[in-house]
């Protein structure tokens, strides 16, 4: 049984409460708990970064002050958002004595910035890929996915070291495990707008409409994330994105959670892929089958 | 050149143009990445805290990760908003995007965590008093009914135990004469009876 600090940031306690559901429903059959840092405050995210740098310190710092006051020492973080602010700011506090006196003034709590962060994929790696391969139930043959990483979860890559930042693998070892297969793409860590979806649109729009059609020029039958906000750029924004450029892009987006879920045999309900925006069955090998005879 | 854009590292920049060739938002901003480092080299910070550039960056870091010369190409960026948002130097069509950053840390300011509720009708009332824009005050407005039929709506919102550290910790952060204009701003928009 593993278990781990978990802090949901503000998006999974908000619009993207399917993301949560996701988490939780697929890592309780793995045998995984998460144990919910107290009275967790948001990370600050990109306005702080933009506007304020020592709040943009500041706000993980208390994060991770509490997990330290708390005796958590992996905390896992399922938006890659909060996840690298997190580790940037355990980054800049270790080795710099000063800023953690500052810092630990600031928050009003001591912190030295030891708890390890752990993202979405990091918490299947540390379950283990074999033990995720010998606990699928139902295999995802129909899935040919474009997993899609955005940037937050591999860059800046020397403060986060995970993956390599220009041809990521971590999400297609562990489709590959489920029985999926995952297609060779151009936008796998491309930027899909970010945190503009409200301030700019036209950004946003423009950015997910190229990552979409990439992933279907490619073969892909849908997309994989394991972040909120490119969910809710690709999904949810997708029939605006359908409107402004006169097209009808019909691709489902995934947490990697969703499908890690779908193949231990948990249903589309439980895991909260009823709540998308586009919802559509992807053809299963029944029905592929049906239609070749 | 300040200390903030000295830990850059912008000075070792040899303009080999690789930002600009991965930044996903160079097509719309009117000093390419490349040139807003070497303008900020030559001690010309002041033309690009009015420009356009900085605010569309959608901080994805590529730039950052593919620099040769391991220039914090975002880090330009952010420290160059930083000043510009204390100096009110923001070009008209991007006031909208400074406007949402400012709603959405008063919200974790008051809350500790973000209201996505009451982030977006502060975005969308202060979007509306900059540029009058009748369409954007609008729009999005069909999306409430989806959010909650999918359970993605919540009204309340979730406010952390003891926001009192909260606003101290935001009290420290910001510069006092920040704070200040901060609180003429709220006085000027209480008294235009908005939010």
């Amino acid at each position: 049984m593993l278990e781990f600090g978990y802090y949901p940031g503000c998006a999974l306690h908000g619009s993207s409460s399917d993301y949560e559901q996701s988490v939780q429903a697929c890592l309780k059959p793995l045998g995984v708990g998460l144990k919910e840092l107290d009275d967790w405050i948001c990370c600050g995210a990109t306005a702080a970064h933009t506007l304020n740098h020592m709040l943009a310190v500041s706000l993980p710092a208390r994060n991770l002050a509490l997990a330290e006051r708390d005796g958590v020492t992996e905390l896992f973080a399922p938006c890659p958002m909060c996840s690298m602010e997190l580790i940037k700011v355990n980054r800049a506090l270790d080795g710099n004595a000063g800023l953690r006196q500052r810092v630990s003034e600031i928050v009003e709590l001591p912190v030295t910035g030891k708890t390890q962060i752990l993202n979405l994929i990091q918490v299947f790696q540390r379950i283990g890929v074999d033990k995720i391969r010998a606990t699928v139930k139902k295999p995802l043959s129909h899935v040919k996915a474009a997993c899609y990483y955005g940037c937050l979860l591999t860059r800046p890559a020397d403060t986060l070291q995970f993956d390599d930042p220009e041809h990521p693998r971590s999400m297609e070892t562990v489709l590959e495990a489920l029985g999926a297969s995952a297609v060779e793409w151009n936008y796998a860590t491309e930027c899909c707008g970010a945190g503009l979806t409200m301030a700019r649109e036209e950004t946003v729009c423009e950015l997910s409409h190229r990552i979409l059609t990439n992933a279907a020029a490619h073969g892909a039958n849908c997309l994989v994330v394991a972040c909120p906000m490119c969910h809710t750029n690709l999904d949810m924004k997708q029939a605006d994105i359908d409107r402004r450029y006169g097209v009808h892009h019909d691709m489902m987006v995934y947490y990697l959670s969703d499908l890690i879920g779908m193949a231990l045999g948990l249903d589309e309900t439980q895991l909260g892929v009823d709540k998308h925006f586009v919802v559509k069955p992807l053809e299963s090998p029944a029905t592929q089958a049906a239609e070749m005879h | 050149m300040n200390a903030a854009l000295a830990a850059t590292s912008v000075e070792n920049c040899y303009q080999c143009g690789k930002c600009t060739a991965g930044c996903p938002a160079a097509d719309e901003m009117d000093f390419m990445p490349n040139q807003v480092l070497r303008l900020v080299q030559a001690g010309d910070a002041d033309t690009v805290m009015r420009s356009r550039a900085i605010w569309l960056c959608v901080s994805c870091l590529t730039c950052t990760t593919r620099c040769p010369q391991s220039v914090d190409c975002a880090g330009v960026m952010d420290v160059l908003r930083q000043m510009a948002a204390g100096q009110e130097t923001v070009p008209p069509d991007m006031q909208r995007i400074k406007v949402f950053h400012r709603a959405f840390l008063d919200s974790v300011r008051r809350h500790g965590r973000i209201n996505e509720v009451e982030l977006i009708m502060q975005f969308k009332t202060l979007g509306f008093l900059k540029d009058r824009n009748m369409r954007l005050l609008m729009k999005d407005a069909l999306l409430a009914p989806k959010l909650i039929q999918r359970g993605k709506f919540h009204l309340q919102g979730e406010s952390v135990r003891d926001r009192a550290v909260v606003r101290r910790i935001f009290d420290r952060c910001m510069p006092r004469a920040d704070r200040a204009r901060r609180a003429t701003a709220d006085k000027d928009s209480a008294s235009g009876g908005v939010v």
